[in-house]
């Protein structure tokens, strides 16, 4: 764990840094310039943290919901901890991605919220995970608040693939890969960087995720030692 | 399970119903306020196919929202959860509940559109029947395969009322977006071709809520 805490830190720093500190201009030369995008020039360098931080976001609600199906099979408390665990933390990353994504619109496409398809996905999650903590907030005894809150984020996650496959098909949107793109529509956005910014896309993107392993590792142990206290002292 | 069984636990639900009729009472009422204040807030406004497809399936939302939990909390209330489960296996219940839900929600369609037909008789003119039909017929089997499940997990709750719309609107998302857009289409007098690619995805969604559903009822049920 301590690798994971340190390279954590150290790529997330890198990226922060390089990020904000390597030129963009027209004609890049070498490894020490951005090339500059018509339409984001200065505004690109927010896909080096908005991107990662919405990727972890969805990493932590696939954490969450695993760990849930976990419970359901297993019924040990333990998966339940990390599947809350787990919940809380992608909240926290949803509500960032969901304001450094409005900061960019505003300043990119004009206000800071427009109702595109991943603007709409990012509210419905907002909404699942202010439902969940409702839920278990509403259930007394431990087993019934874990088993129904799984399944919950269970029923919850099959609509994830309504969002992701249909939704930027049907609905016309701002986003790279939504209806009407020229670059075609997909869920799979066509990565078209500059190998140097490519790198430190793809260090930010494994930075965030050990962050959040890390994050994640503590909360777990908190949340254990919360419990087992609980336990002991009711 | 057994279809016999099946529908013997729809008649149970549909007799007690009956005996009392709450839900149905209390529903009809709910429509009908609900349509009286958009009136109000509408006045002599004319609106456009869009904004009343959106304001058909708000209405839509908020009276199911109100009702169809009724199926499981009825059973906590009046205690008679143990015996189901002694009786019936959780997938039997799960399909029994299932049809009274989608016969509650397709009969609140069908008062929305008399109502609405009544009181917009200038602007709701539904134009092309066929989508529409098809429209309500998948919209209420969608509103019930997703709210059926909520509903089995809200009856064990505490704060029942407040919870099940919170807990429902997130997952029906989709289905409403879907539900207001084909709607806009049949009012607008569309060819049906033209919602094709909605009805697909309403076919997806319900198929997959059902699915899930019926695989992860029985640890809501037994819990």
């Amino acid at each position: 764990m301590k690798a994971v805490k340190f390279g954590s830190v150290i790529l997330i720093t890198f990226v922060l840094i390089s990020g904000l500190a390597i030129p963009i201009s027209s004609n890049p030369q070498g490894w020490l310039e951005f090339p500059n995008i018509p339409g984001l020039e200065e505004k690109a360098r927010n896909i080096l943290y908005h991107v990662p931080i919405a990727w972890t976001t969805v990493v932590a609600f696939l954490v969450g919901t695993f760990y849930g199906f976990r419970y359901l099979k297993t019924k040990n408390i333990d998966d339940d901890i990390k599947s809350v665990s787990a919940a809380g933390l992608g909240f926290m990353f949803c509500l960032l991605a969901t304001i450094t994504g409005a900061i960019w619109a505003k300043f990119n496409w004009g206000s800071f919220w427009n109702w595109d398809p991943r603007e709409t996905s990012i509210f419905v999650l907002l909404l699942i995970y202010g439902a969940y903590f409702a839920l278990r907030s509403a259930l007394e005894t431990e087993e019934k608040r874990a088993s129904l809150s799984a399944v919950y984020s269970i029923i919850a996650g099959i609509t994830v693939p309504f969002f992701i496959f249909v939704m930027p098909r049907i609905m016309s949107g701002l986003h790279p890969g939504a209806k009407g793109d020229p670059d075609g529509s997909g869920p799979v956005v066509q990565l078209k960087m500059s190998p140097n910014m490519l790198v430190i896309f793809l260090l930010g993107l494994v930075g965030f995720t050990l962050f959040f392993i890390w994050l994640f590792n503590l909360r777990v142990r908190l949340a254990r030692l919360e419990y087992q206290r609980s336990v002991q002292h009711p | 399970m057994s279809a016999s069984s099946t529908f013997a636990l729809v008649r149970k639900d549909v007799h007690s119903e009956l005996r009392t009729r709450y839900a149905l009472n209390a529903l009809i009422m709910f429509v009908v306020v609900a349509v009286a204040t958009i009136l109000f807030a509408l006045r002599s406004d004319q609106p456009t196919s869009s904004v009343l497809a959106g304001l058909y399936w708000v209405v839509v939302f908020f009276t199911a929202m109100s009702g169809l939990s009724r199926t499981f909390v009825s059973e906590e209330e009046r205690g008679t959860t143990m015996t189901l489960q002694l009786v019936a296996t959780p997938s039997t219940v799960y399909f029994a509940k299932l049809i009274v839900n989608t016969a509650l929600t397709f009969s609140l369609t069908i008062a929305v559109t008399v109502l609405y037909m009544t009181v917009f008789s200038d602007s709701f003119v539904i134009q092309t029947m066929s989508t529409f039909l098809v429209t309500v017929i998948l919209g209420s089997l969608g509103f019930a395969s997703a709210s059926t499940i909520i509903a089995a997990i809200v009856a064990k709750a505490n704060t029942r009322a407040t919870l099940y719309p919170v807990l429902s609107f997130p997952i029906l998302v989709v289905l409403l977006m879907t539900v207001m857009s084909a709607t806009t289409k049949a009012l607008d007098g569309e060819p049906f071709e033209g919602a094709l690619g909605d009805f697909q995805i309403l076919a997806g969604y319900i198929l997959a809520m059902t699915g899930g559903s019926y695989l992860l009822f029985e640890y809501v049920w037994k819990e």
